[in-house]
């Protein structure tokens, strides 16, 4: 990595929102195509040396493809042909109950090998993860509308998402499992509370195949709870990450399901009010933490310095690796994932942009070749600097392009309003107005 | 005073060693069987009325609470959190070197002497002062109105039922063999296990294996589903899961426990998390899965009494299928807590001796898990009031934004407080602090008067106190009705 040069970090901050967000957002989108296996279009999860494939990032960088068109970063054709590449390898991987498949029941593996694209790590049969990597898909399949190339991506679309057995995962269940594994079958964790799970569900319902079981929606929304916290009426869920990942591909403003409904709320909105108590938190700082100011927030899921313990200041502090953060109930061990504040750029781009040029100026190490880290933590500082997370993380990375270009432009949000699947999908669990009229 | 004299005393109290059971009543217009608290209060309160009052108890009064429940428990963790207090002596000026030894026969010593201080108030000279009669034996019933008390046979009028509940068994294999601890056994522990594996993530299983971590053990707590303490709310548990782990308890959530072994030192305990297979050496294992209701051996079809679930099936009167018998506490209660025993004790003898005992249905029943921070809630849970379709709202006060909180150090949790919307009826509330079974008590009382958010916004609270967070919540919900998001509604 290359050491930054404070002044090239003052000169960053210093730059117009436009030219801010513009280098930012072509930065992360770096990521994305330094980090692709050209051969079968899978990408790794972090920069790391011998990093697995994340079909979540495959599914990101399947939406960006679109906009580094529209942004004149990558000829179109040379996106078809990356975004063909990664479709043939997926309609042609296996899909068994084999411990070394690829996927089952039209579902894959949360990491996937590089090279030859099979199950690592022993890891589950994700279902979230699978849904981003599905909703990647159809954002491909909507935006390639013309002939050639195109008209296979189209196909291998269509074929991909018509596969998945959404009523398979819900084995039965009022909610749909978390996994499963060909050692144990579904996993026992299940969905309680609001969190990132909304794509999952619009997805499962709008399946022309295998579609999910209407109550499946209402029966995860039972378990919402709507909260005046700190000032706020909000659907509460603690990492920021919960807020932002379905927002990526689909436009809540105005759109309401029947909880929000009655809540006289919305999806868009709940996620502004969320983004107002981290600021709140971090300005409160209950815990002390270095760093943490309503210009300097984005607590969520993200790498941290790993399992110890620091006796400082007469205090035992606790900090925590790769794990899912929250606020203000934590867990919170002080590290701030600094991608996180301008991902919320769509919900409010003076908190995002104030907060992303305080960070600039204040931690310029979080931001090498215009990517930020996955986290870091100034409160376990080590020779007079803050621990910082090693590389970068493709799920930040491809949520920052996608965010900042619906902040720009509104793209991915225009090309999923108008995929059957997706209008389907929100209707069947309840959504109406706005846009959906 | 010495161990022996200690534990003398005690059993005078709970069950002397030369007891002579009465000679019988004809009739007596009151049987109960179990003096747990519920068969205490029940009995107390109809003797005090003048009632005959025959009190029948298999083992030592008091119960589980009192023996291997609620007062040894408590006693326990009240060692445990000085000893972890004691880990911020620093920080508070109070430099200490090292870690406190510990010396855990002067733990259970000071455990014991607290027993037999409590079994003082409700003791065998003190029933038989009150006029009952106190037979120790085992009860079961000889006909709809009679029963058999060590088999001496007793008639009555009206019977209650109140002989409690045991610790649940497991049908893991090999668990017996190795030997395990129950509620019943931990506290007739000698030495601090050195490994501690408690199987069950419910409240007791919770607070001890979190005390005894504080005391010096290293325990590993397996629990077969993805939070702890299911009943709660998932962000109370989560904070619980928090905890535990900052204290150093290991924590294995989605973990079932397949098989226990003897191992080369100690035990083995085999456990599956999904597809991952472990094995955990413990030196003792606490078995805290839940209680079954003492019904077996009760005779119960001779008295036409039905059950339900493994427990006597009760009305909302606490009436069985035989009119002349109650029941009472755990033996029909869900929720098996001492407060609920007693006071479902006490509605079941007004009601059995035709007086207004009320409704069980109409209790209004605060309970509290006594890990720190503790847990505790009353009233309707968010999900139930979804589910019969009552729009609610929580106004959440964290404990970090509550001075005394601060001051004392103990701003870990929160005061949730569950409004229905578009009224400002309080229909539960959950409590996560220090002191929370003492907090909640508040919400008992504000519910019970039917005193709403507006009212309670304007009752004066002491300055600084922790339960100034219930009065910080109604003022969020006063500044929301006006518009406010400023979320610093404090004074």
């Amino acid at each position: 990595m290359n050491s930054p040069d404070s002044s090239d970090f003052e000169t960053l901050a210093a730059l117009p929102d436009e030219a801010l967000l513009d280098r930012l957002q072509r930065g992360a989108f770096g990521y994305l195509t330094e980090y692709t296996n050209p051969e079968n279009g899978l990408v790794a999860d972090t920069s790391r040396p011998g990093s697995p494939c994340s079909i979540a990032v495959v599914g990101f960088t399947l939406s960006c493809y679109p906009i580094a068109v529209e942004r004149g970063w990558m000829a179109r054709a040379a996106a078809a042909a990356q975004t063909l590449q990664a479709l043939r390898f997926f309609h042609g991987s296996q899909q068994s109950d084999r411990p070394d498949a690829t996927g089952f029941k039209g579902f894959y593996y949360h990491f996937l090998d590089m090279q030859s694209g099979r199950r690592v790590w022993q890891c589950e049969l994700s279902l979230v993860d699978s849904a981003l990597l599905m909703a990647g898909i159809v954002t491909a399949g909507r935006y390639f509308s013309g002939g050639g190339d195109e008209t296979e991506i189209r196909a291998l679309c269509d074929e991909l998402y018509g596969r998945v057995d959404w009523r398979w995962a819900e084995n039965g269940q009022a909610t749909i499992s978390q996994g499963w594994k060909p050692e144990c079958a579904f996993l026992h964790y299940g969905w309680e509370g609001y969190n990132e799970a909304t794509i999952l569900y619009v997805l499962g319902l709008g399946s022309p195949t295998h579609r999910l079981s209407k109550e499946s929606f209402a029966g995860w929304t039972s378990t919402y709870q709507w909260e005046n916290l700190l000032g706020q009426d909000v659907l509460y869920s603690g990492p920021l990450f919960t807020h932002l990942f379905s927002h990526a591909w689909v436009d809540y403003r105005g759109i309401r399901d029947s909880f929000m409904r009655e809540k006289d709320s919305d999806y868009f909105e709940n996620s502004k009010r969320t983004i107002a108590i981290h600021r709140e938190y971090c300005a409160r700082n209950p815990r002390g933490f270095e760093g943490y100011d309503r210009d300097l927030w984005g607590i969520t899921a993200g790498d941290g310095p790993g399992n110890r313990e620091l006796r400082q200041s007469s205090r035992d502090r606790r900090f925590f690796g790769y794990m899912s953060r929250g606020a203000p109930y934590g867990p919170d061990d002080g590290t701030i994932a600094p991608w996180a504040m301008l991902a919320t750029v769509p919900f409010g781009a003076a908190a995002a942009l104030d907060g992303t040029r305080h960070l600039l100026r204040a931690y310029p190490e979080v931001c090498t070749q215009d990517r930020f880290s996955s986290g870091f933590n100034p409160t376990l500082a080590e020779r007079g600097n803050s621990w910082l997370s090693e590389g970068w993380f493709g799920l930040d990375q491809g949520l920052l392009v996608m965010m900042i270009e619906n902040h720009r432009s509104g793209l991915i949000w225009e090309i999923t309003r108008g995929a059957p699947c997706v209008r389907a999908g929100l209707k069947l669990a309840g959504f109406d107005g706005g846009w959906l009229a | 005073m010495s161990l022996d004299v200690m534990q003398d005393e005690f059993l005078r109290r709970v069950r002397p060693a030369a007891w002579k059971n009465p000679a019988p009543k004809s009739v007596y217009d009151l049987a109960v069987l179990g003096a747990g608290p519920a068969g205490l209060a029940a009995a107390e309160s109809a003797a005090r009325e003048g009632y005959t009052v025959a009190l029948i108890e298999r083992y030592r009064l008091g119960g589980n609470s009192l023996n291997a429940g609620s007062i040894p428990s408590k006693a326990i963790i009240g060692t445990s959190r000085l000893f972890a207090a004691m880990r911020f002596g620093e920080e508070y000026g109070v430099p200490l070197s090292g870690k406190p030894p510990t010396d855990f026969a002067a733990v259970m010593a000071r455990m014991r002497r607290i027993r037999t201080r409590i079994a003082e108030y409700h003791s065998v000279e003190r029933c038989r002062a009150e006029g009952i009669d106190v037979f120790f034996g085992d009860a079961r019933f000889a006909g709809r109105n009679s029963l058999l008390a060590a088999d001496t046979r007793l008639h009555f009028k009206k019977a209650i039922v109140a002989t409690g509940a045991r610790p649940r068994a497991a049908a893991i294999p090999g668990l017996d063999q190795v030997r395990y601890l129950t509620s019943d056994t931990i506290f007739d522990l000698a030495e601090l296990p050195k490994r501690l594996g408690v199987i069950g993530g419910g409240p007791l299983g919770c607070e001890l294996a979190q005390a005894f971590c504080r005391l010096g053990s290293h325990v590993t707590i397996l629990q077969n589903a993805p939070k702890f303490l299911p009943r709660e709310e998932r962000d109370a548990a989560e904070l619980l899961s928090m905890s535990l782990s900052r204290d150093g308890v290991e924590t294995r959530l989605n973990t079932t426990v397949a098989g226990a072994r003897p191992g080369k030192h100690g035990k083995l305990l085999d456990a599956v998390n999904d597809d991952l297979k472990f094995s955990i050496p413990v030196d003792e294992i606490l078995l805290s899965v839940g209680r079954i209701p003492n019904v077996e051996e009760l005779d119960l079809p001779a008295a036409g009494i039905d059950c339900e679930d493994g427990g006597i099936k009760v009305d909302d009167f606490l009436q069985t299928s035989n009119a002349d018998v109650y029941a009472a506490g755990d033996v029909c209660k869900s929720l098996k807590f001492t407060n609920i025993a007693e006071t479902s004790g006490r509605m079941a003898v007004r009601n059995a001796l035709g007086e207004e005992g009320g409704r069980q249905s109409h209790l209004l029943i605060p309970w509290c898990t006594y890990c720190s921070p503790e847990i505790a809630h009353i009233g309707m849970r968010v999900k139930e009031a979804r589910q019969r379709a009552i729009s609610v709202k929580s106004y959440t006060v964290m404990m970090q934004d509550v001075d005394r909180a601060i001051t004392d150090a103990q701003d870990d949790g929160f005061v949730k407080v569950y409004v229905r919307e578009g009224t400002d009826t309080i229909i539960g509330a959950t409590i996560v602090a220090a002191r929370a079974s003492e907090m909640i008590n508040e919400m008992s009382v504000v519910m019970s008067a039917g005193i709403g958010m507006r009212q309670l916004a304007n009752i004066l609270h002491t300055y600084p106190a922790q339960s100034d967070a219930i009065r910080l919540a109604a003022l969020a919900y006063v500044a929301n009705q006006s518009g406010s998001t400023s979320g610093l509604e404090r004074r």
